[in-house]
């Protein structure tokens, strides 16, 4: 079976107080010593810049999540006019909000209804609507997701701790080609009124990828 | 290929784990595979259907055992030991041993990172026939086993289906991923039944979407 998790052997750069992997080179596992030699030999044979590397990093750290993905969910609940022109050309709508490039070129949205959930994989690799949602998750790419996505979508709901009624027919998306898939969650109920923004705390990632459905944050309501 | 790369439906992976506040790196050497990876393929000397086909031809016992990022960062150093850009010498030296072999397209600064993400490489192209198949038509995905790269997922072919969406023309990968160009063909969104993918077990109701090149299907009789 797949290590999904994270390799436990190996220093995790979240862990507050402990070191990175590229200052203690007798800790560093197998895969971290490859992409070492293979980072140093690129950039002594001039095949790829440093500077660029770190810009790399650093956009999809801090500048592109699923806070995106949000943002777009809550003014298409806001916003009926927003909401068909998403449906209708998600790489379009996203644009508006400045949202697009790689792995987002072609967009489409799916939306959940009552008698509808949508739900996104890759069973072949790992797509994902990079621009909207950042970097897919460890779980999304690991094998007993995609294997079980679209022979037994209410097992791999059961695994997020949510069940829909018999009555909700699910729809699987698989991500064969180079179409990227959101999924618009149903609004929660007791938001009328509410901000775009006090909306978009109700947008969790895993809603948009269909694992999970938009709720009112703790406190939040 | 029938790699293990091809998911869908295999089981005995056991439950999908999310894990709660997942960070968006495990560990240092995860930015810098994601960077490498990226940075190297900018130099152009190999598409995205071949950056797959290297990864789904990692032997399935490998595949199946090694983290995504791992899974990346050993194709990749396939990929340029076969093209002579980084040896296996050099991966085990850590450092250069020979001068750089010239690439396609120049090394990536930071800007030139930037703008790529930003916009992205769409998969378009521009349509040279017209479609075979409208919405609403029945097709049927082909039985067929290649040696090399498809997308089309060994659970869906040879299954019945209706076409639900026209997405375009896009550069085709069976071909692409094997240096014999992109001939571009049109690729449509194909609903199947739980049913006719599972059999009677199926979940009620459910319905896959697989996205298909048109050379995937044939109209059922």
């Amino acid at each position: 079976m797949q290590h999904d998790d994270h390799d436990h052997d190996h220093p995790h750069d979240h862990d507050h107080g402990h070191h990175h992997d590229h200052d203690h080179g007798s800790e560093l596992s197998e895969a971290a010593l490859r992409v070492r030699a293979l980072e140093t030999v690129l950039v002594e044979k001039g095949y790829v810049d440093p500077a660029a590397l770190d810009l790399i990093v650093e956009t999809y750290e801090t500048k592109i999540g699923p806070r995106n993905g949000a943002r777009i969910v809550a003014r298409a609940w806001s916003d009926p006019a927003f909401r068909a022109r998403l449906l209708a050309d998600g790489t379009a709508a996203a644009a508006e909000f400045g949202f697009g490039g790689r792995q987002g070129e072609h967009m489409k949205v799916v939306e959940n209804r009552p008698d509808l959930h949508n739900l996104v994989v890759c069973t072949l690799c790992s797509c994902y609507p990079w621009p909207v949602l950042g970097l897919p998750p460890v779980w999304y790419k690991s094998a007993p997701f995609r294997s079980k996505a679209v022979i037994d979508p209410r097992g791999v709901l059961g695994d997020f701790g949510v069940t829909l009624p018999a009555s909700t027919k699910i729809r699987v998306w698989d991500s064969t080609a180079e179409m990227r898939y959101l999924v618009l969650p149903m609004r929660p109920a007791g938001t009328e009124g509410w901000s775009e923004e006090r909306l978009a705390d109700c947008v969790t990632r895993d809603s948009m990828i269909g694992t999970g459905l938009a709720r009112i944050p703790e406190g939040a309501a | 290929m029938n790699g293990a790369q091809d998911l869908g439906g295999m089981m005995g992976f056991g439950p999908v784990r999310p894990e709660s506040d997942e960070p968006v790196f495990h560990g240092e050497w995860e930015k810098r595979a994601l960077a490498i990876t990226l940075a190297s393929a900018a130099l152009g000397e190999w598409n995205l259907d071949m950056g797959r086909h290297a990864r789904e031809t990692l032997p399935p016992g490998e595949y199946l055992t090694s983290s995504y990022y791992e899974i990346w960062t050993k194709a990749l150093a396939k990929m340029l030991a076969a093209r002579g850009m980084v040896t296996a010498e050099e991966l085990t030296a850590g450092r250069a041993l020979l001068p750089p072999v010239p690439t396609r397209k120049p090394r990536a600064d930071a800007a030139a990172a930037a703008k790529a993400l930003a916009n992205g490489s769409p998969y378009d192209r521009p349509q040279t026939a017209p479609a075979r198949f409208a919405p609403g038509d029945v097709v049927r995905t082909k039985v067929m086993h290649p040696r090399g790269h498809t997308r089309l997922p060994r659970y869906a072919r040879g299954k019945t289906g209706t076409v639900v969406a026209v997405h375009g023309v896009f550069a085709y990968p069976d071909t692409n991923a094997h240096g014999l160009g992109e001939r571009p063909q049109w690729c449509y969104g194909v609903r199947f039944t739980g049913r006719e993918l599972w059999g009677p077990d199926a979940e009620p109701d459910l319905e896959v979407m697989v996205d298909c090149w048109e050379p995937y299907l044939e109209a059922s009789a």
